[in-house]
């Protein structure tokens, strides 16, 4: 063979690992296939089950009352003249938009096994097309939130918007970017060592009560050791509940400096989610 | 003409025994060597892969140094024992996992089918799972919508196809799935033989469109089989595989020549043996049809075996002999099993010999390997199993000389008159 002639190859499948080999025009190339997967997670999740999308409202709800209910009655934190049901309610949207992003990418390659034995696609698809769906969940529950809102709102209670409102999106591409390169991390290490699947189960949920969700921050720097309040401020998780009821509800804090920081540590963990994912993809199989 | 595909050098090493101990210990040990600059350890070591022989060592190499061209339009068939690599090569081509070292070029795109479908999902519809597993395959939405009724007709299952797949009889899935991946159009197809599954007449219309894609429509196909006539007609190019290593390439009827050839070679009534067999027992000779070079189809088989137990125990222990053909299927097996006493001495270390005599089996002319097992207590696990310790042939007439298997598995002795 003609050594120049080695560019005309499409492409090549070796062992070598390039540590970032995103390889974009793939996953373009693969788009319809990512749509068809989030079509496919939409419509299957509810099917025979009576109560159908009605679901979608029905578990952030409840979560609501409770939190309510034991933290606010029983634990007396106070939410700043916020209704404290909508206070949670939005704490609680925000958050499992995060927690389903992280908690189903986590298994992606094991609960994919038998699709990705079988054939290719780049790997990838997989997570995104998770984020992606769930995304129409989040926006459901949102609804639902805003729903509450307008209803709190004709009752006389004050609060409301601010211009924060415009990094809307941002705070949902961070969520997005934080659950799925903590995902994409966690699913590539469990191929081998499984010991992570027990821990994501467990260190979610307590995840949640160390990210401000069902108190505000100010509640914790008065009321908790100061090493835990300044752990909790840290955690990028916070700062992104804490934006996300600052711009609805015009409570909490907001700093611009948290902001950034938030949004740095949001890309980096979804570079080296995609960077560690891309590692195992080619071998998982071997060792799964 | 030009080569399409280039694999240069593909090995593939797998680790024997379970993943978990040792794992932790070996990736470390493999980083520290890659910090200092130093090849990976792990990759010195690492037996043959034999399946008769019981690995001394942790790793195995699937496959060893593989290198093959493929021409555009060619249609290659890759033959080999099971375990000889085929699915190993077949998952690297499809990029499934990556070979240990060397490398695939390719000008096309590849598609593999080692599965019908793929990501089908039950509670979607026929139509919803062709679009899924289309895309899946690698098609766009475009190309499965100009093909849809196309699909749908050569599935036959236009009356439900709006019905969820979970409904579905087992052969209506895999119509449908087949009928999918039938109109993928890659550059490269990627086949494992296996996919020829479902009733009758489906099977004709399957190995009619992989012949019209093939021949008709000029495309390159890899066929991996171990079907030496679906090689014969359907391939034009062949390369045979044996533990890991090519042995020969060829076209597609030189290829099946030296492979039936080779297996002939292995073909012995009567083999000793030094140490064969595990701490349970051990087998010290084995004759198939002693002083024959091969038996007719109307002939008794007779097997003779000498063994001794290397353990004593309260429970009943059996011998079975089963015959195995070309393809991997068992024919026949016989086995002190089927009687009511066993009658096997239990006594440790003593030399036993037994003999099987089975009467016109009629089966039909070719090559057949047998397959050891000693059993305990009529359980389902052997005790020992030997794959393939001895072949033997069988023949229509004395003069046969061709190996490839008669249509059938048995040929009955039989009349026909008019009357």
């Amino acid at each position: 063979m003609i050594p120049h002639q080695k560019d005309t190859w499409l492409y090549e499948i070796s062992s070598k690992k390039k540590a970032f080999d995103l390889n974009l025009k793939e996953v373009w190339r693969y788009r319809d296939l990512l749509i068809l997967f989030v079509k496919r997670d939409i419509t299957t999740v509810y099917k025979q089950t009576i109560l159908g999308p009605l679901w979608y409202f029905i578990q952030p709800l409840f979560t609501s009352v409770i939190f309510t209910l034991v933290f606010n009655n029983l634990g007396n934190i106070s939410t700043g003249g916020i209704p404290p049901f909508l206070f949670n309610l939005a704490g609680i949207t925000a958050w499992n938009y995060f927690k389903e992003c992280l908690s189903k990418t986590s298994n992606t390659f094991a609960s994919n096994q038998s699709i990705f034995g079988k054939v290719y696609f780049p790997r990838v698809i997989m997570p995104m097309s998770i984020t992606i769906s769930n995304l129409l969940k989040f926006g459901i529950q949102f609804l639902i939130f805003m729903g509450f809102y307008i209803y709190y709102l004709t009752q006389g209670y004050q609060f409301g918007l601010n211009i924060n409102l415009l990094l809307f999106p941002v705070y949902i591409m961070m969520m997005a970017f934080l659950g799925l390169g903590l995902g994409m991390t966690i699913t590539a290490m469990t191929t081998k060592y499984r010991d992570l699947n027990v821990l994501v189960g467990f260190a979610v949920s307590l995840l949640m009560y160390v990210s401000a969700v069902p108190y505000p921050l100010s509640e914790a720097r008065k009321k908790l050791p100061a090493f835990v309040a300044d752990f909790v401020a840290y955690n990028p998780l916070t700062q992104i509940i804490e934006g996300f009821r600052y711009m609805l509800l015009n409570t909490g804090t907001f700093t611009w400096s948290g902001f950034i920081y938030t949004l740095f540590i949001c890309i980096g963990v979804f570079f080296l989610g995609l960077v560690v994912f891309n590692r195992t993809e080619k071998n998982f199989i071997d060792t799964v | 003409m030009g080569v399409i595909l280039k694999a240069e050098n593909i090995s593939k090493q797998y680790r024997l025994g379970l993943v978990g101990t040792g794992t932790i210990s070996h990736d470390l040990n493999r980083f520290w060597h890659k910090v200092r600059g130093k090849e990976d350890p792990y990759l010195k070591v690492g037996a043959l892969n034999d399946r008769n022989s019981k690995a001394a060592e942790d790793y195995v190499w699937a496959l060893r140094d593989i290198n093959f061209d493929v021409q555009y339009g060619e249609v290659l068939g890759i033959i080999g024992k099971n375990g000889a690599g085929k699915s190993t090569l077949l998952k690297i081509l499809s990029r499934v996992t990556s070979p240990t070292t060397g490398v695939i070029k390719t000008k096309g795109r590849i598609a593999s089918l080692l599965e019908v479908g793929t990501g089908f999902h039950p509670e979607l519809t026929g139509r919803e799972n062709i679009f899924l597993n289309g895309a899946i395959l690698g098609m766009t939405k475009a190309e499965i919508n100009s093909r849809l009724d196309e699909i749908i007709s050569f599935s036959g299952c236009e009356m439900y196809v709006d019905t969820p797949v979970k409904r579905y009889s087992s052969g209506m899935r895999v119509r449908l799935a087949f009928a999918v991946a039938a109109h993928l159009e890659p550059d490269i197809l990627v086949v494992d033989e296996v996919l020829a599954v479902g009733d009758a007449e489906f099977q004709k219309k399957a190995i009619g469109k992989m012949k019209d894609i093939s021949q008709g429509d000029g495309r390159t196909v890899l066929f991996v089989s171990h079907n030496m006539d679906s090689v014969q007609s359907l391939c034009t190019t062949g390369m045979v595989l044996e533990n890991g290593y090519t042995t020969f390439t060829g076209t597609a009827n030189d290829s099946v020549k030296f492979y039936t050839k080779k297996q002939l070679q292995k073909i012995s009534s009567y083999l000793e043996f030094e140490n064969k067999g595990n701490n349970f027992a051990k087998i010290h000779s084995i004759a198939v049809n002693r002083d024959k070079e091969y038996s007719l189809i109307a002939d008794d088989i007779t097997v003779e075996l000498e063994f001794s137990l290397m353990q004593e125990t309260s429970n009943r222990v059996d011998i079975s002999v089963a015959i195995i053909n070309e393809s991997d299927l068992m024919i026949a097996n016989v086995g002190t099993g089927l009687l009511d006493e066993s009658p096997i001495e239990i006594i440790k270390g003593k030399k036993q010999k037994l003999k099987f005599q089975i009467k016109r089996p009629s089966i039909n002319s070719g090559i057949y390997g047998i397959t050891l097992r000693v059993i305990e207590n009529r359980a389902g696990r052997a005790q020992l199993r030997i794959d393939d310790i001895i072949f033997f042939q069988i023949r229509n007439v004395a003069t046969d000389t061709i190996f490839v298997n008669n249509s059938g598995i048995i040929q009955p002795n039989f009349e026909v008159n008019l009357f």
